[in-house]
Order: C-alpha cells, then structure tokens, then sequence
C-alpha cells in the first residue's frame, strides 16, 4: 500500500486520479502511525509552503522515519520543496531537510517577457542517470506551476530554465521529488509516475 | 524554455458541447469526453470546460461533465460558467478541475477571488474576462455577455492580479466565434497591464491568426473552440505550424 499524505494543502483528486489509472493501491493515512507499513510514501502539495506547517513534528518524524529506513518518498510540487531546508515562501516553517537547500522565489525577465508564476509546459534537461526518469529522453515537456523552486545540486536529476534555472527534479537513494505535476504532464507525467511506483514495488521485495 | 499553450474550450449546456458565434446561435458540438480524448492525442497543453448557461440559468458546473473529461485527460482542467461562492468553487475542484475561472462572481464579489486563492492556491484561480472594443478602451461585460459591467478590462484585469487571480482569460466577444482573429490589440494591452499569464479567447479561424496572437498579441496562451470541435484543424497540425513561425510549443 502506498501513503499519499493529505496535510489539507489543496486539492489531491487529480493524483488519486492518475494513481488509480495506473493500478495503484494507496491510502490517505488519518495519522502518522499509519505510515509504518507503508510500501512508499508521496508527499503532494499545491499552493504555499506554509501549508506544510501542517505536518507537524509526529508527521515529520513518521515521515523522516520512513525514508531513512529506505522507504521510497516522492514529493511533488511543494511536497518537492519541503523535501528541502526549507523556503523563503514562508521562513518560519521548516523543510523535512533530507535535501540540502533552500527553496528561493523564481526570476522573472520583463524584457524577455518571463513571467512568475511559472505556468505551463517546459523542457526537463536531464543531468544525470535517474530511476525516475526511466523511459524519456532529456527535452521531454511537463506541465509546471510555481513561483518558488530549489536550487540545482548534486541531487538534481533534471533542470528547467525560465529565467533563472532550477531543479526541476531530484533524486538521491530513495527519495525522489518533481517540481512539476506529473498527473497533469499528459504521458510524460503518467511514465514518472509509473517508473515511481515500480521504484516501490522493486524496492519493498529487497 | 516556456512553450506557449494551446488550450481546446468546450462550451458545456446540458452536458454537451455547444457553440455559438458573438455569444449566440449555440449549435452542437459534440460529447464532451470524446472531444477531451481526441484533443489529448492530437497534443492540446489543456482543457476548459465553460457551462456557458449557467449564469443565466443559476447552475452549478456540471460535476459529471467534469468527471467525463478528468477521465480522459491527465492535462490541466480549467472549469469555469456560474461558479458565484466558494462552494461552487469546491464541487467543482471536488470532481476534478485544477482551476477555476471566475467572471460575473469576480466582478460582482471580488473578495471571491482572495478567498479561493488563499484556499487552492493562485495557480487554481483564473479571472475570466468578456469584453467589447470602444472608442475609448475594452468594455467589460458580465452575465454571459449580456450586462454592461462599466470596467474597462486593462484596468479589471489589473485589480483581478493585485487580489490574487494567477492568470487572466480573455475573450474578445466581438470575435467569438467569428473566425476573424482574435484580438491582437486588446490582447497586448492586457498582457502589458500584468504579470500573470493572460489567455486570449475568441476569433481563431487560421494557424496565422495564433501565430499573430503569440507575437504581436503578446498572449501567454490561446484558446479556441470552433477551429478544434468540427475537426477542421487538428491541434497537432497547428502547433506544427507554430514552431515551423518561431513559436515554442509542446509537440
């Protein structure tokens, strides 16, 4: 079973949506205790980081728990970012921190008319071999919205470019996150998605 | 880099698709599922569904519509047509939009627009704006086009930004439905009012009308009904012609 953790940010119908259309099992966990048998654990997210305040302490170490026992953890959007130090979008709340770095607002350009937020359909440019990157080729288009995104580093496995360049997406042993929304990227979100959960299916017969 | 969106509007009555010219003379269109399933694999970026008749006949969107298209398409759904209180606003997200578009509540309420933006989030919240040319600027009108709003729509969709839309849908009704291009004018002077993404609606009838949208409308996005619906253009083929003109889209 999979945990998509709903800590009240937004609206989770269109992940529950993908996941279902790709045969998956999961579960809303009502508290974090429920995570222990979790084969993999998501962390979805739409709108401000503020709203991962709602993961308090019990969640955050349910969570942490989870990932350093080698439990798959994906964060999407700002469940990406929290996955991070933590972000200028809201300085008082801290990031679960199994990433370094800090989350920082996006560049505009009004001379080449870049504009934040960030919406729409860009190109990941891959930087390095990724497990959940399986099945596409660099130059691939998602679907982004954001104003706010983490910086490039080693755990950056794919790199977007507006006006400044950010990681778009990342990966480090088992824990993985997209800035983008893979249940909105048509296909090329549905292969991430997939490669995900086979990520937790291969990983939980270890 | 950003490619610019090409967005498929299905015009919704009854749970099926409908289409008028200059906001009349609706004709049908189509199953709203099918169309969504169709433009999916032709490559449109994403999908509105407008209850066209719901302001006027005080519906709710249509949740089982929403729900046939959220089926068939894992691409950004925009719901808009008679969503008037945060609780409109709910069952629509509830069924499966990732936006919402507000017109006649914006105006008339336009604390609206901060409360769902503060709930959902900007990116969930587009301000959705008719408006006709005039000798001294864009009148804006509300109630499906029928009632004199007394804005002008440079100075509306300013106002929508600064309380918290995350893009602006414009549409031009003196071009709805026309095919006579949309209008470029009125686009640009939007899009250089805000910061937010701005849509530009009404009047695609050729590749080149989206092409001069792109450029000199300096639109972030188009939306077009008509041109898709009948099968007279694929979306495949006009994105095609885009980025054969300069213009970055998805392909």
């Amino acid at each position: 079973m999979i945990a998509l953790v709903d800590y009240g940010a937004g609206n989770l119908t269109s992940v529950r949506k993908a996941l279902s259309a790709l045969g998956a099992e999961f579960m809303t966990p009502a508290a974090p205790a429920e995570l222990s048998d979790a084969r993999a654990v998501i962390v979805p997210g739409v709108g401000h980081f503020a709203a991962t305040g709602a993961l308090d302490d019990s969640w955050r170490e349910a969570i942490g728990d989870a990932a350093r026992a080698g439990t798959p953890l994906f964060g999407i959007c700002v469940g990406m970012q929290w996955l991070f130090e933590g972000s200028d979008e809201a300085p008082g709340v801290a990031g679960l921190g199994v990433m370094k770095g800090r989350i920082a607002r996006l560049a505009g350009d009004a001379e080449q008319r870049l504009k934040v937020p960030h919406v729409g359909w860009n190109a990941l440019d891959f930087t390095r071999e990724a497990r959940l990157l399986q099945g596409l080729d660099s130059g691939a288009q998602v679907y982004f919205t954001h104003s706010y995104a983490a910086p490039v580093t080693d755990d950056c496995v794919a790199r977007t470019s507006h006006a400044n360049t950010f990681a778009a997406a990342v990966e480090r042993d088992n824990v993985f996150g997209v800035q983008f929304h893979p249940e909105k990227s048509g296909d090329a979100g549905l292969q991430i998605l997939r490669n995900f959960l086979e990520i937790a299916r291969q990983d939980a017969r270890r | 880099m950003l490619t610019k969106r090409i967005i498929a509007c299905l015009d919704v009555r009854d749970g099926q698709v409908v289409k008028g010219v200059q906001f009349q003379q609706l004709r049908h269109a189509g199953d709203p599922g099918e169309l969504a399933r169709r433009y999916n694999v032709e490559g449109i970026d994403e999908v509105v569904i407008l209850d066209i008749t719901a302001t006027l006949e005080k519906r709710q969107a249509l949740a089982r519509t929403i729900n046939a298209v959220a089926r068939e398409i894992f691409l950004p759904l925009t719901v808009g047509g008679g969503i008037r209180s945060e609780d409109d606003a709910a069952a629509a997200v509830d069924a499966g939009a990732d936006k919402v578009s507000l017109n006649t509540a914006a105006l008339r309420n336009p604390e609206l627009i901060t409360t769902l933006a503060k709930r959902y989030g900007s990116q969930a919240v587009i301000v959705a704006i008719d408006a006709k040319r005039r000798e001294d600027g864009f009148a804006v009108f509300v109630r499906s086009g029928t009632t004199d709003a007394a804005q002008d729509a440079v100075a509306w969709a300013h106002e929508a930004e600064s309380r918290g839309a995350g893009e602006i849908l414009l549409t031009s009704m003196d071009r709805d439905g026309t095919k006579a291009g949309f209008d470029c004018e009125m686009t640009a002077a939007v899009s250089d009012a805000v910061d937010i993404p701005v849509i530009a609606s009404g009047g695609a009838g050729t590749f080149d009308h989206f092409t001069d949208v792109f450029t000199s409308g300096r639109a972030d996005a188009a939306l077009a009904a008509s041109i898709f619906h009948y099968a007279e253009s694929s979306v495949a083929d006009l994105k095609r012609h885009l980025r054969a003109h300069g213009i970055p889209v998805r392909l």
